[in-house]
């Protein structure tokens, strides 16, 4: 076992400003209080300071911005009125094209790609006036649960560098455990936004499928990816959430709803309210200290007021299989243009044309992105495409069934985020299997497209955070966000920071 | 004849460019020529983090066609990825329709020698056209320029339906009239707005069961399918008759050998992995809105050639030149509310206007002469104010400058003479002139009297009515 996680909570009146939470430092700087340049300051050196050990930045833009962060000051002392996010420094995990900035997806084929265009979200941050500190290290191409996938080396968890932050966004989160951020982004297909967020302890929300556009996302798994933001706190993933989401024309399947205003959800009170808890959630292999956590998270809930019932979620165990057979489909198309024709890296010792697609992605991609290619495209293979990505869809249907099913009798789903605490570097690489099963309690949702948060819960013995799950029906991710938000205002998780030797 | 007791299938697939102004998916512009690279954005480029999205104007051409093509044009279809490496094509999969295209089973009607044939359409889907090599041999390498990506296409699949290289010919005549006349595609050949690819086999006359297959590609002219399909047809028959088998490949048409040759085989050929596009969202078609663009269809060459014949009594040859395309049909229409001798307009048009068109190499939406015009010539001569020699000099006069048949009539005094009294005079003279030609008139060589008239002709430069002149020489010389 490793050292554990050291424990300090954060105590208001001595926090310095990379502590802060996004609606604090929006709020500061719309008030001139702080400037822009100090908030962006301060995360520069944290980075400084811890990312040597962390690694939770692929790069940093410094210059960029510092640049940025002086010239919304400059624009707010004339009289400009400040956005949602003024001055928030925001790191961005590395698969949002940001236009002029090198993107790599985690991945050494992307190698030198220059992104000439910005993701929607992307758009969005810097019109609310987000300064981007940099992008953060990710499993390669998102595919991964420990961010030990990534071309560019681990990131370690600020709770334990000996231990994984999760994945696949697992620099995000682990930015935002550091403080190296104010808040931050990430993507998730099959978790990976709830599980890093579980494991760093911080809140971390997938909202649900077409909620946000996914134009500027670089495509894992185009079914099944969704954004959403890291939070210190609830407020902050609703006020982040307010300003990415809605309809974009560039986004086909991105909804046509009004965007709520996220931050009237957040409302200290769920007397009443429903929640069920699958009964298959209590599955071999769950750690004992994350069971613990669980259920005294349940307690708390019925000590709030809230009603928890026995639901049954039959078709959760086929959820692992299904995910890998829909996901690696969609991803060995969707990762077919990295050819070395157009852009990234491409072999120079390739003789024709055929050799130099097989060099460039021998060379270009790392082995979990192999093996989901090849998988996937075993799966769509003629003569195999009925037994497996036809048979996949209808097992993708049912598990949305079982939702809807129970949704009409209870307001949400409390499950744990993961079945374990953050686990040591290494200790699953050689079982891609084992590695797979850890996203049993996040991949169901992103099947059945739903919306879901992920907030601290708890600790086990080691000190090390649990996450506590709640998933609601398509487009409730106000109620998620009351649902979740009470359990934040009542409890003390979210306040405890790792404490990080140097 | 070595495959006599063969019996030859060809079906066609045809792509046929839609006209928009902006690409399939992106709002790039459509063109033709130009910089390599220059109309294109992140999205047709296929970069990291790109959507599509649909061009709906797409989709109102796609049906139109789908209708004209009598197909059933479906209230659901969806797009389906097409996977498979090439460098010209960016995402490495073409957005294309798999097992939900946009229209399914219809018809279009041909003429053949043995008259009316229908082929069957098997179905009409969409897809994004992909880019274009260019390669520098010279320097060594290869560029490529996706200008042309991302331009939408319809793919028409026929039925195997064609039984003679011939019939295939007139089905890509039929085929590029309609989608010209319902203004869906330029279909031009040379600017690759209108692509044929084919497929062909032999089976023992009789037999239900279709033979091996060959598919044909790299046909870049209408002739060039009708000579690539006879080469392909005579060499398959030459395989069967020795007894040797045929294989299944693709074979490319080489137009200067006009021959073909093996590209690849079956062994060869690609697994699409076909499997729905999850970035695009299926396509719901609102019946309301098919029926109202059906209504919006004008009459179709067909239909339109056959309606030529019954209403003007014209002949199946000068119905098919005239509604061959739209505008001179319509030409013949606005010009026929003016004049009910049809067949002599129908000449004027398909001899005198589309001769001076082709000279002067404009179109008919160009010609000089507005239809009200040229029935306004009609008149004159039929009203024998001018004769029909006169009328093909105004005619000259209309088409160099534009003016109304009366005015030039007027100006040059070309007014034919009817005066019996004037001409009675011209023509003493011309008897009086001639006595050898009279005397052979009077011993019965009928042939004389035209020399006559035609010296009255020359003396009244051509404006003497010619049906007087013959009238008042046979009463004075008999």
């Amino acid at each position: 076992m490793g050292s554990g996680g050291r424990v300090k909570v954060r105590q208001k009146n001595k926090v310095t400003l990379n502590q802060l939470t996004a609606h604090e430092v929006a709020d500061r700087v719309a008030k001139r209080e702080v400037t822009a340049v100090e908030v962006t300051e301060a995360c520069l050196r944290k980075i400084d300071e811890v990312d040597p050990l962390i690694r939770s930045f692929i790069r940093v833009d410094r210059e960029g911005a510092l640049w940025r962060a002086a010239d919304l000051d400059r624009r707010l002392d004339e009289g400009e009125r400040p956005g949602l996010l003024s001055g928030v420094p925001v790191a961005l995990k590395d698969i949002f094209c940001v236009k002029g900035q090198e993107i790599t997806c985690g991945s050494r084929i992307l190698k030198g790609f220059i992104s000439p265009y910005d993701a929607t979200i992307v758009r969005k941050l810097r019109e609310a006036g987000a300064v981007f500190l940099g992008q953060t290290n990710m499993d390669e191409f998102a595919m991964g649960s420990s961010t030990e996938n990534s071309s560019y080396g681990p990131t370690r968890n600020p709770w334990d560098p000996e231990r994984v932050p999760g994945g696949s966004s697992g620099g995000s989160a682990a930015a935002l455990a550091a403080d190296e951020a104010i808040t931050s982004l990430g993507s998730d297909t099959g978790g990976s936004i709830r599980q890093p967020a579980s494991l760093c302890g911080i809140a971390g929300m997938k909202p649900t499928y077409s909620r946000v556009s996914r134009y500027g996302l670089i495509a894992y798994a185009s079914s099944l990816d969704q954004i959403g933001p890291f939070g210190k706190d609830v407020e902050d993933i609703a006020l982040v959430l307010e300003v990415i989401s809605g309809h974009d024309p560039l986004d086909s399947t991105s909804v046509s709803l009004e965007v709520p205003r996220f931050r009237d959800a957040l409302v200290d009170d769920i007397k009443g309210m429903k929640l069920g808890v699958p009964r298959e959630c209590f599955v071999e292999g769950m750690e004992a200290g994350v069971e613990k956590a669980f259920r005294a998270g349940l307690e708390k809930f019925q000590a709030l007021g809230a009603e928890v019932i026995e639901i049954g979620l039959p078709r959760i165990p086929y959820s692992v299989a299904c995910y890998y057979i829909l996901s690696t489909a969609e991803a060995s198309s969707n990762l077919a243009r990295f050819d070395g024709v157009q852009y990234g890296i491409r072999s120079g010792e390739a003789e024709g044309l055929l050799d130099m697609y097989e060099s460039t992605r021998r060379a270009g991609f790392g082995e979990e992105v192999k093996r989901r290619i090849i998988l996937g495209t075993y799966v769509l293979s003629a003569g195999y495409y009925e037994a497996y990505y036809e048979k996949a869809l209808k097992v993708r249907r049912l598990i949305k069934e079982d939702f809807d099913r129970v949704f009409s009798s209870c307001d949400c789903v409390v499950m744990p985020t993961s079945p374990c605490v953050a686990f040591e570097i290494g200790a699953r690489m050689k079982d891609p299997l084992q590695m797979y099963l850890s996203d049993i309690f996040t991949i169901s949702v992103n099947l059945a497209g739903l919306p879901a948060i992920s907030i601290p819960g708890g600790f086990d013995e080691r000190n090390l955070p649990v996450g506590l799950q709640i998933i609601g029906p398509p487009f409730s991710e106000e109620k998620i966000l009351r649902t979740a938000y009470t359990f934040e205002r009542n409890t003390d998780f979210y306040l405890r920071k790792p404490e990080l030797k140097e | 004849m070595e495959n006599m007791n063969y019996e030859t299938v060809i079906g066609l697939e045809v792509h046929v460019q839609l006209k928009t102004r902006t690409k399939i998916f992106c709002g790039c512009p459509v063109g033709w020529g130009g910089e390599p690279n220059t109309r294109v954005c992140p999205v047709c480029l296929g970069l990291p983090g790109v959507l599509p999205v649909l061009n709906r104007k797409v989709l109102e051409l796609a049906v139109r066609a789908g209708l004209a093509l009598n197909c059933e044009v479906s209230g659901f279809s969806k797009f389906d990825r097409k996977n498979y490496f090439y460098p010209d094509l960016p995402k490495a999969y073409q957005i294309s329709q798999y097992d939900n295209p946009l229209s399914g089973p219809g018809w279009i009607d041909i003429q053949t020698e043995g008259g009316k044939k229908r082929i069957g359409i098997t179905r009409a889907h969409l897809e994004e056209d992909a880019g274009k090599l260019v390669h520098f041999e010279k320097e060594g390498y290869s560029g490529v320029d996706y200008n042309r990506t991302g331009i939408p296409l319809l793919e028409i699949v026929s039925d195997p339906d064609f039984r003679f290289p011939r019939e295939a010919y007139e089905y890509l005549k039929t085929i590029r009239t309609v989608m010209r006349y319902i203004e869906v595609s330029d279909c031009d050949m040379e600017k690759g707005s209108f692509r044929c690819d084919a497929n062909v086999s032999l089976r023992p006359t009789g037999e239900k069961e279709l033979g091996v297959k060959v598919e044909i590609k790299n046909m870049n002219s209408f002739k060039a399918v009708e000579r690539a399909l006879a080469y392909e047809v005579k060499r398959q028959g030459e395989l069967l008759a020795v007894g040797r088998p045929v294989v299944q490949e693709t074979r490319l048409y080489n137009a200067d050998l006009q021959k073909t040759f093996s590209m690849r085989s079956k062994e060869e050929t690609h697994d699409y992995r076909y499997f729905p596009d999850p970035d695009l969202v299926p396509v719901i078609l609102e019946k309301e809105w098919v029926e109202e663009i059906r209504s919006s269809l004008p009459e179709l060459p067909g239909p339109r050639s056959e309606r030529f014949r019954e209403q003007y009594g014209l002949p199946e040859y000068d119905a098919g030149v005239l509604t061959a395309e739209r505008p001179l049909a319509d030409y013949f229409e606005a010009a026929a509310a003016h004049t009910s001798n049809y067949k002599a307009l129908s000449n004027w048009v398909m001899v005198e206007l589309l001769g001076k068109l082709n000279d002067s190499d404009s179109t008919v939406e160009e010609s000089p002469i507005s239809p009200e015009q040229l029935a306004g010539l009609l008149s004159l001569i039929e009203k024998g104010a001018i004769s029909g020699k006169i009328g093909k000099q105004v005619f000259a006069e209309m088409f160099a400058g534009g003016k109304d048949p009366e005015v030039i009539v007027e100006e040059k005094g070309l007014l034919q003479i009817s005066d019996e009294g004037e001409l009675d005079k011209i023509v003493e003279q011309v008897i009086s002139e001639n006595p050898g030609s009279v005397a052979d008139f009077r011993g019965g060589k009928e042939k004389a009297i035209g020399f006559l008239v035609g010296q009255v002709m020359k003396i009244t430069q051509g404006k003497a009515n010619p049906g007087l002149v013959n009238q008042l020489l046979r009463r004075k010389l008999t």
